[in-house]
């Protein structure tokens, strides 16, 4: 059987530190995250927060941290569907590949039968279509969040 | 017409993209488009269920000689993507793609479907699990930005290897 893990690969036309800016400043990622603004003093060991509107919806734990190569935090949504469940692992690595950069998000250490793992299925695609076209183009993608249907999943 | 009912989805990938389901069925399924984004491969298609779904190489030379088994353009093509290597289908059975294509808001989700009609191993997996996010990260470039992404890629080695081992022709 398969471990239960989200992998995605997108290839974005950009720099290193500009695609490692824009998945650790809040500022950024409040507009192509859905509204989402990730919060934290990224040391090692520091508290991860996912803001939406001024409220704390994920939380969880920095983990690695070497700019503008790996980021690494766990995180899992502090609402009831999810009590419980253990904060799963995110990892992003970025790679310069020729002219562009290679993104990998690996997503992993879920419980079994997780109610995340299909929801962050659903999402992260959306994310990272968004993030790739803000940082080709500057213009953000016309998808509403409720379109994802996340909380249908699982 | 083979009964894919049974085909095991292997690989799953989904992109959003800011264009119309029409502007996104024609990158997927013209030639001049699938040059930019797909290194160099022409796709040609003949829209109507049983007929056929070809790859070319950019030597011209026949890639996949495909069929399509489900077109209802722009929203779902589904075809059979073997390539054209000896030995290949009698070895690994059959593979077929499919795009669904789906209004969101105002972009598009497109969904790509790889699936298999055997159990394969992962090193045979990884071409496509390699070439797809690469593919069609071009393609979602071509069609905001207007060029592609300057991406080179070969196959991967452990599934050349893979392959070869298995008795398959590989180039």
């Amino acid at each position: 059987m398969r471990k239960p893990e989200f992998v995605y690969v997108t290839y974005i036309e950009t720099t290193p530190e500009k695609l490692w800016h824009a998945l650790t400043d809040g500022d950024f990622t409040e507009r192509y995250w859905f509204g989402v603004r990730l919060k934290s003093d990224w040391k090692v060991g520091s508290r991860f927060s996912m803001m939406r509107d001024g409220a704390e919806n994920d939380a969880g734990e920095v983990i690695e941290v070497d700019p503008p190569r790996r980021l690494s935090y766990t995180f899992v949504n502090l609402s009831e569907k999810y009590r419980g469940e253990r904060p799963a692992r995110a990892t992003f690595v970025l790679e310069p590949y020729g002219e562009v950069v290679k993104l990998t998000l690996t997503h992993e250490g879920f419980d079994e039968g997780s109610k995340m793992l299909p929801a962050i299925s659903r999402g992260w695609p959306a994310i990272l279509s968004n993030l790739k076209s803000m940082l080709e183009t500057g213009r953000l993608l016309e998808v509403p969040f409720a379109a994802l249907k996340m909380e249908e999943a699982g | 017409m083979i009964d894919i009912g049974s085909f095991k989805p292997d690989t799953v990938y989904t992109i959003y993209i800011a264009a119309t389901p029409e502007k996104v069925w024609q990158a997927l399924t013209a030639a001049e488009f699938s040059r930019q984004y797909f290194f160099g491969f022409a796709v040609e298609l003949e829209t109507r269920v049983g007929g056929s779904f070809i790859v070319r190489a950019p030597d011209g030379s026949l890639h996949i000689d495909g069929e399509v088994l489900a077109c209802d353009p722009p929203w779902r093509l589904s075809v059979t993507w073997n390539v054209n290597w000896p030995g290949l289908v009698e070895k690994l059975g059959q593979t077929t793609v499919t795009y669904e294509i789906a209004q969101t808001g105002d972009a598009v989700r497109l969904t790509m479907t790889e699936s298999h009609e055997r159990e394969l191993s992962e090193d045979i997996l990884s071409g496509g699990r390699m070439g797809w996010p690469a593919i069609l990260s071009s393609l979602k470039s071509v069609l905001e930005t207007g060029k592609p992404l300057a991406i080179k890629m070969e196959p991967p080695l452990k599934m050349l290897a893979a392959l070869k081992e298995m008795g398959i022709g590989v180039p």
